[in-house]
């Protein structure tokens, strides 16, 4: 009883955030699943169950063997919905600007670090001009971005290919966010451009962390300094890249106001998360809209659920 | 002959030293200049009159001076932002500073007036923080709609407000594990109570978590655009990011107002990241959980 009354207000204050989120973001999901699972595919709503959502979103291999397996005897004639085409671009587009964005920002701010890391003049600014991109909305920035990898031709270039050609640098000219093959690459540059500068903050405090004796004693072994680095310091920012992988993924899974602010609703840059908000706005299908939001939740929580479970165990442990 | 010798390497062995210097800050200068790239093209393209859309000189100063996009994307007849920018002035001051609240007492509890199951409870709320807000959005909006909810920047307070619990929950429970333990107990010894102990040994301690917090939430407030777009449906009370990516997604709007648009958008945060950029820096570490 005593021991209720010890812990029992504090349970008590925190009790509407746990309801809210208990109903907010768990009671949601549970409800967006079930949206996906419908058969309410127009603007009225109806809630018939229906799984063709689910199947236009898989390559029809997989929604074959599905009825196969799960024993549907009219499996053999079942008229194979056909995969999204449009949904087959955007996985190719997510794939292509996660690999650009999170190695390309991972590697710049990673690099910067290691400049800024051992003294430098001027720190406090250089750190203050790479990090000031988290302050600006993707919506302001996908403004000048878009004009920056305009890829008109000839003489109404701007931009990049405008300066290129200034510079005498016209073979770099290039199609930008419209290649078509490369396009979703352009896009991660403004993505790397927003970030690059957090992850040079994330390594830097790694870099710092690493206590100077540690470094002197490699030193007075006669270890080089990139040897130092190497074997000392490199080691310890494991963590760090670790978080920083986490989260740089997680936000180009669901990458969105940058793509809409930059290519708009083309599919040439269409992306999963934009690709949802057309669904549900424009073709107002809901349940295949509810159906690829289920799919960036599942993609994100593969990559969420161990690191906060790791995270919270290493914590104990302290 | 050796000391000769010795001279000469260690000469070359500064010289590298010295080139390697030189190397090092030429390409943090280069960083520097290719992040700042937006903003010279930003400021130059907004500061050109009506005559100067030729975008064969696009990267060169404005002939002439012209304040005209700025006057037209600050409160023009076609493309003003003043009535988006008040809207989300109301969005984000009252959503800031709940969540602030909320997220200060959720730590306090967390950390320092903890239950059994409290780190439980710590990470059922985490997980709020990762989700994709896609994945809630298509019911949420429906919801809103099923209780007849307050349309328009009310609901999206609301939505910002409990979407804003994990992360400032996280950023509080992070800053108060760092008061000793002793001052908690010292008041338990004195029997106060847990809002009596929080009101007068952690409140006053608090500033910067609040700082750190109230940043946080002002800018990815400010800066939303996801919920904003899923939420409000009447025009009227579109915040500000909306408003700039109607205007600016048109072709026929001039490059130099969609410049100064964007400009314009983004200078509450950007006024706030000068002013208190320590601050910032902090409550990003905190988003990067242990980082």
């Amino acid at each position: 009883m005593r021991k209720i009354r010890r812990w029992g207000p504090g349970l008590l204050l925190v009790s509407p955030s746990i309801l809210l989120v208990a109903v907010f973001v768990y009671g949601l999901i549970g409800w967006n699943i079930k949206v996906s699972l419908s058969d309410w595919r127009q603007a009225e709503e109806t809630s018939g169950f229906d799984t063709s959502a689910y199947k236009e979103l898989f390559p029809s291999g997989v929604g074959e063997t599905g009825e196969y397996v799960s024993g549907v005897a009219t499996g053999e004639q079942s008229d194979t919905l056909s995969t999204d085409p449009a949904w087959i671009i955007d996985l190719h587009h997510a794939l292509l600007f996660t690999v650009a964005f999170v190695l390309g920002a991972l590697i710049i701010g990673a690099s910067l670090a290691f400049l800024l890391d051992k003294g430098v003049k001027g720190e406090g600014m250089f750190r203050a001009i790479y990090l000031f991109p988290m302050a600006v909305s993707f919506i302001a920035a996908g403004v000048v971005w878009r004009w920056l990898m305009n890829p008109a031709p000839g003489d109404r270039a701007t931009g990049f290919n405008l300066l290129f050609d200034k510079l005498g640098l016209g073979f770099l000219r290039n199609d930008w966010y419209l290649g078509q093959d490369w396009g979703a690459a352009a896009l991660a540059l403004p993505a790397m451009w927003a970030l690059s500068g957090y992850i040079m903050a994330l390594y830097l405090a790694g870099f710092r962390g690493v206590p100077e004796e540690l470094r002197e004693a490699a030193r007075m072994d006669g270890a080089s300094e990139w040897r130092v680095y190497r074997h000392v310091v490199f080691p310890h920012l494991r963590p760090v890249t670790l978080s920083a992988l986490i989260i740089l993924g997680h936000i180009s899974i669901k990458v969105f106001d940058l793509i809409v602010a930059i290519g708009g609703k083309q599919l040439i840059t269409q992306t999963p998360a934009v690709y949802m908000w057309i669904l549900i706005y424009d073709a107002r299908d809901y349940a295949k809209g509810a159906a690829i939001a289920t799919l960036l939740l599942v993609g994100i929580s593969v990559l969420i659920v161990p690191y906060l479970i790791y995270t919270v165990r290493s914590e104990r442990r302290v | 002959m050796t000391t000769v010798a010795l001279d000469r390497t260690s000469r070359r062995r500064r010289r590298r030293r010295v080139s390697s210097r030189v190397l090092k800050y030429a390409a943090l200068a280069f960083a520097a200049v290719v992040v700042l790239l937006p903003v010279y093209v930003l400021l130059v393209a907004s500061f050109k009159g009506a005559g100067e859309a030729d975008p064969s000189r696009a990267w060169a100063l404005p002939e002439s001076w012209s304040l005209d996009a700025w006057r037209e994307a600050w409160n023009g007849e076609q493309y003003g932002l003043l009535p988006f920018l008040k809207n989300s002035l109301k969005l984000v001051i009252p959503a800031t500073l709940i969540s602030t609240v909320i997220g200060s007492l959720n730590g306090f509890v967390l950390s320092r007036w903890r239950f059994p199951g409290a780190d439980l409870v710590f990470l059922f709320l985490l997980f709020g923080l990762f989700i994709p807000y896609q994945a809630v959005m298509i019911p949420l909006t429906q919801i809103f709609i099923d209780v007849d909810f307050p349309e328009g920047i009310p609901r999206l307070a609301f939505a910002h407000i409990v979407y804003g619990i994990p992360i400032t929950t996280l950023i509080f429970r992070s800053y108060y594990a760092t008061i000793p333990e002793d001052l908690i107990e010292a008041a338990r010894m004195d029997r106060a109570g847990m809002l009596r102990t929080y009101w007068s040994v952690v409140l006053p301690i608090s500033a910067p978590a609040f700082v750190v917090t109230a940043i946080w939430q002002f800018t990815s407030i400010w800066n939303d655009f996801l919920f904003a777009v899923f939420i409000v449906t009447d025009p009227g009370q579109w915040p500000v990011t909306v408003a700039l990516n109607n205007t600016t997604g048109s072709l026929v709007t001039p490059y130099n107002v969609q410049m100064a648009a964007a400009l314009i958008a983004s200078l509450p945060t950007l006024i706030v990241y000068i002013l208190l950029g320590r601050y910032f820096m902090r409550g990003l570490m905190a988003g990067a959980l242990k980082g």
